[in-house]
Order: C-alpha cells, then structure tokens, then sequence
C-alpha cells in the first residue's frame, strides 16, 4: 500500500451534535478513520450512534487519549473551550494534531477555502465559528478586492432548534471569536458580528449577510473574486451558495449567503453546524494527504 | 374604600423613538428630554438605540449618538428619574458593551429576547443581578406564542434572576383580549411584577395597555406622543390621562408630562407617528414595526409593493432583528412580479 492511500487516524472527543456529525462525515471520507470516539456517558444519542456504527468508543474522555495514544494521529476536539484549554497542553506534549472545534482558539484560525496551506504545519488549528465558516470567505474576498475596508458586518440568521444549550450560553464568546475572524482575514478597521435565532417551523435555513463599508465599491471585481472562492468553498460544503449580491444598496456592499447542510446526523437547515464540520473535515483530509502525521523531533 | 392602585412607567421615548428617526437622537435631544421627563415624575427613562445597547450597525441603522455618550448625557439629565436600556443578546455583549455601561450608573437593565428564545438572556440577567442593579426580562415579538409558551419562557428569565418581565407587542398585533389573558397567565405562574409593552400599529396601544393594567401588570411602557418604531408606541401622555381617569397613581405630573410631549414632538421629531397604511400591514401581519423605514425604503428601490413585503416577511414569520431578510425577501418578490409580466 503506498503512502496516498494510507487512511490518517484520527479520533473524535466530544460526543454531542457536532462530534457525532463528525463521525459520520469521517466514515465517508476515503482518507481519514475513526480510531476512537470519546464522550463521558455511553447511553448518551451520539455513543448509541457510534456504537450502532461499530466505531470504538470511549466514555473516559482524554485520558483514554493519554492511555491509549496509538489510537489517533489527530483529535478533533469537540468538547467546550474551557475543556480544550486543558486539552491543547496534553495533545501538545502527545504530538497530536488537533483541530478544534470549540472557540478556545488557541492556535491559527483555519478557513480552508482561505489558508489551507497556512494551516499546514501547525498542530493546533482553530475552526473559528459556523458565523466565520460562512462569512469569512466573503470577508477575504472583500478585503482582496476592495480599498479601504472601514468596517464589515456578518448578519447570522440561523433555526432556533440547531443553536443547542452551548450556543445559547456562548454568544458572546461567537460574537468575540466571529469579529476577530473577521478582521484577521479581511483587514478591515472594524468588525461587528450579530447572530439572530428564528423559531420559525419548518425551520429555517443558515443565512449569512455581510455589510461591508468600503471607500469605493467595485462590484465586478469583487464579483470574480467571490466566484472563485465559492467554488473552493462548495468542493466541501456543496449546499454553500450565494443568494443575493454582491450589491451596493444604501451605500453598503451587501452580499447574502445560504447554507444548506448534508444532512447527515444533523439535520439540512442546520448549515450553521455543517459547514464549520465539513471545513474541519476538508482540513483534516488535507493533513492526511500532504503534511506529515507526527511532529518532527526537536519541533 | 377603594385603595389606589399604582402602575410604574417606563418611557422608552429615547430608545424606541430612536426607530422613528434612524437612530439620530442627539445628545441635545436626549438632555432636554431626559431633563423633563424626570421633572414630570416619569419612573424610568430608556435610553439607547432603537434596539438598544451595541445595535448600532448596518444591519439596522447607525446611530448618531454612541452609546457611551447617550448614556453619559442621559445620566447627567435624571435625578429622580432611574436610568435604563435594552440589551439584546447576539447583538450587545457583557464585556464590550454592558460591562461599560453600567460604569456609566445605568439603573435598570431590560434584557430582552425574542418570545421564544429566553435562554439566550441567561448571562446576561445574571451579570447585570449581579452587579446590584435592577433587571427586567422582556419577551419581544410576543404575540408569536401562545400565552402558556409565553409563561414557560417569562419562567425562565425568572429563574435566571429577572425581577419582572415585560412582554411586547413589538408587532401591534393584540387586542385587548390577548393582553389579559396573556398577563394574567403571567401573574398566576410567576412570582415576579408582569409588565406590558404596546405598539399602535391597529390602534389598540392604549387600550391594550389599559387591560394589561386592570389584569394586574404594575408596569406599562409608554412614549411622547407615542415616538416609537413604525405607528409608534403608546402614546405617554395620553396613558397618563386615561389612567389618572381610572384612579391608577403613576407618580406622574399630568401637566409636566403634556410638557414633556410637546418638547418632544418640537426637539425630537421629524414627523408625530400615526398609523401609515404600512403600519396597518405590519401589525396584521405580525411583523415588528421597526420594518417599517427598510421596507418602505426597499421596496420603493425594488419597485414593488410594500404591503407585499410585509406579508411575505410575516408568513416567513421573520423576527425583529434579521432586517436583511427584507431584501431577499423583495429581491424575490421582483422576480415574481417580473415572470408574472413575461
């Protein structure tokens, strides 16, 4: 067997939506594999779906990581931001990649239709937010096109029934993470990120709208560039598609956003979850067919 | 013999007024109300952008007057009067904009929330109880769920530390029936004060408030001249009146309150609010009147009828907050308009 086609290992910790969403993303994808799925209660939905996967699980959390380190080359990191603060320092000392999906954000922000190859000699990658994930893409775009970008705006509008308890205690710490996202990858002077729920039945699908300020807007410039990046971003988030814009209306630069989910352990509407597990999914296949699996000694 | 019975008032004239005139209040504007509005004895005076602290955005509209400075100047105006805002969460954040504001010697803090969606307040509440100052959860948009959803969520702002909670009709959609059932399933679940919060868009705001009152809510929200977000609010100075005619003791000033009204309408406004036949649509179609200004202003660049964007936006049942939707939703009413023409 060559090396190309040589599955990277990987494990997933963290059994809620998210992590479980993972697995089955992992399951499919011809360069990654499952060798552990860790949560803290095995009768938990996403255990009992791993199990009925046939995936090996674990209800001992990192220390099955630390007991057993041949079972990965890689975490995804599905917990919260205050576990993967206590995470990161172990994977780091195991030689483990990680990427993480909280909003700890301890290592390099990770767009892949953005900075894929920046991202490939780190071991610890930040996932941003699903907000990000959506918009930031835009964002570049913007900020590659446009001169003197004062300020961009990220409208989110997602279903109440896929934002769970984490994101309702968490949206300051989205809006944080969303607005430095934001600046990092377009340089604009000013970010502002605003995430609205709607209970609407049947729900609704992600939508993102980004407002941005700029000096002079060139539309048909921004237009090429944000066609290029759409199709890097749908080669692995396929339901990722402009539904309005890029316009200038009232003096803004406006452009509208639509993400519709695989549907795989979450349901389609729930883009916002979708989209930041597939560009975690995308992120780990490139680790798998170009970088290195270990760190280097002397790293 | 009868004892009087007493309603607290709340005057969001330079919160929700702000909708009327797209966030433009001055700081001269909010110092000379905010000066007559605690001469008359007004309770508390809200003050911020229309969708209060850290809503200033494209989204729904810059405001003339940052936050820091409205609240600074606010503060210096009020004496007797308590000084508040409306934080909504997903857009105002404790450390960036709630945090400073309470440096600033805000009293009352109204976290608010769409109906259905109280548990997105929960840090919020308990930061701002926290920090000793009074908190009040407020269920915007609230004729969207029945009066026992409405219950399970005010609940919850309850146990978060809310020491009341104020529901409102952010559409103009009830009549008054709708608000004495929905405030006394309130008052019969919960152990805190029950406050109501009306919009004119079908000319029920007075009288809507009026049954909130005889229902037991102890707290009614009211604006100058009604200057407010679409057909504007209940209108102040007239809820004074009617009230000071049923015998409710509000603390207020008759005469200084018509004297707040008329500063208001000379200093603040470009026009007195009144039902526009949009306005009609919007509280039919159970759309928050804020909508108003885009819409008109979207549908007139899209050349299609606002009355159109107004139902469509009410059958999506689009919530306060996701004003971009308005130009999806008119970019594809022209498209409809223009296949029908082909």
């Amino acid at each position: 067997m060559n090396q190309v086609n040589k599955k990277l290992k990987i494990a997933i910790i963290g059994s809620g939506n998210i992590g479980t969403d993972l697995l089955i993303k992992v399951l499919r994808s011809s360069h990654l594999e499952c060798g552990a799925f860790i949560g803290r209660n095995l009768s938990s939905s996403g255990m009992l779906k791993a199990l009925s996967l046939g995936v090996p699980v674990s209800a001992e959390g990192i220390d099955y990581i630390i007991n057993n380190p041949e079972c990965c080359d890689l975490v995804f990191d599905a917990t919260s931001a205050k576990s993967h603060f206590e995470h990161a320092p172990i994977f780091e000392k195991m030689g483990k990649r990680v990427i993480d999906m909280t909003p700890a954000k301890i290592g390099l922000m990770s767009v892949p239709s953005v900075n894929l190859a920046d991202c490939l000699n780190e071991f610890n990658v930040n996932m941003v937010t699903c907000g990000g994930q959506a918009s930031i893409p835009v964002a570049y775009a913007i900020g590659q096109t446009q001169s003197e970008v004062d300020y961009i705006e990220v409208v989110s509008s997602i279903a109440s029934r896929s934002a769970g308890p984490a994101t309702r205690q968490n949206l300051d710490e989205y809006i944080k993470t969303t607005e430095d996202g934001l600046m990092e990858f377009s340089g604009a002077r000013r970010t502002k990120a605003i995430l609205n729920l709607n209970p609407a039945e049947p729900c609704v699908d992600m939508q993102t709208t980004i407002f941005a300020k700029v000096a002079n807007p060139d539309i048909p410039k921004l237009a090429a560039e944000l066609s290029r990046l759409v199709d890097k971003v749908q080669s692995y988030v396929p339901g990722y598609e402009i539904i309005l814009g890029p316009m200038v209306e009232n003096g803004r630069i406006v452009v509208m956003v639509r993400v519709r989910g695989l549907g795989d352990y979450l349901p389609a509407y729930a883009g916002n979850l979708d989209i930041i597990n597939c560009a975690a999914i995308a992120m780990a296949e490139e680790y798998a067919s170009v970088a290195p699996h270990k760190k280097s000694k002397g790293h | 013999m009868e004892m009087t019975k007493k309603i607290r008032i709340s005057d969001p004239t330079l919160r929700d007024g702000n909708h009327a005139v797209g966030h433009q209040l001055s700081a001269e504007n909010i110092a000379s109300y905010c000066k007559a509005a605690d001469a008359a004895g007004v309770s508390i005076v809200e003050v911020g952008h229309g969708n209060g602290l850290g809503a200033s955005s494209l989204q729904l509209g810059e405001a003339k007057t940052p936050d820091h400075v409205a609240l600074t100047t606010a503060r210096e105006n009020l004496s007797n009067s308590k000084l508040g805002i409306h934080v909504i969460p997903g857009f105002a954040t404790i450390d960036r904009d709630l945090k400073p504001a309470l440096e600033m010697g805000v009293d009352v803090v109204r976290v608010a929330s769409h109906c259905s969606e109280a548990d997105i307040c929960e840090r919020h509440i308990s930061f701002a109880r926290s920090q000793g100052v009074e908190v009040w959860g407020c269920l915007m948009m609230s004729h969207m769920i029945s009066p026992t959803m409405l219950l399970e969520q005010a609940r919850k702002m309850e146990s978060y530390g809310a020491e009341g909670v104020v529901f409102m009709d952010s559409s103009g959609h009830f009549t008054p029936e709708d608000v004495r059932e929905r405030v006394s399933t309130l008052l019969n679940g919960l152990g805190i004060a029950v406050g109501f919060h009306a919009h004119n868009n079908l000319g029920m705001a007075i009288a809507n408030s009026i049954a909130a009152a005889e229902t037991g809510a102890t707290l009614l929200d009211g604006c100058a001249r009604g200057f407010g977000a679409g057909a504007g609010n209940a209108q102040l100075e007239v809820l004074i009146a009617v009230l000071e005619r049923l015998k409710y003791s509000t603390g207020i000033d008759l005469y200084k309150i018509l004297d707040a009204a008329d500063l208001a309408e000379q200093n603040l406004m470009k026009e007195i609010p009144t039902i526009k036949s949009v306005s009609v649509v919007s509280g039919m179609a159970g759309v928050f009147s804020g909508f108003m200004k885009p819409v008109s202003r979207i549908a007139n660049e899209f050349n299609i009828d606002p009355r159109d964007v107004f139902f469509e936006l009410g059958r999506r049942k689009i919530v306060a907050g996701q004003e971009d939707i308005i130009l999806e939703v008119a970019k594809e009413l022209a498209q409809r308009a223009r296949k029908g023409n082909e």
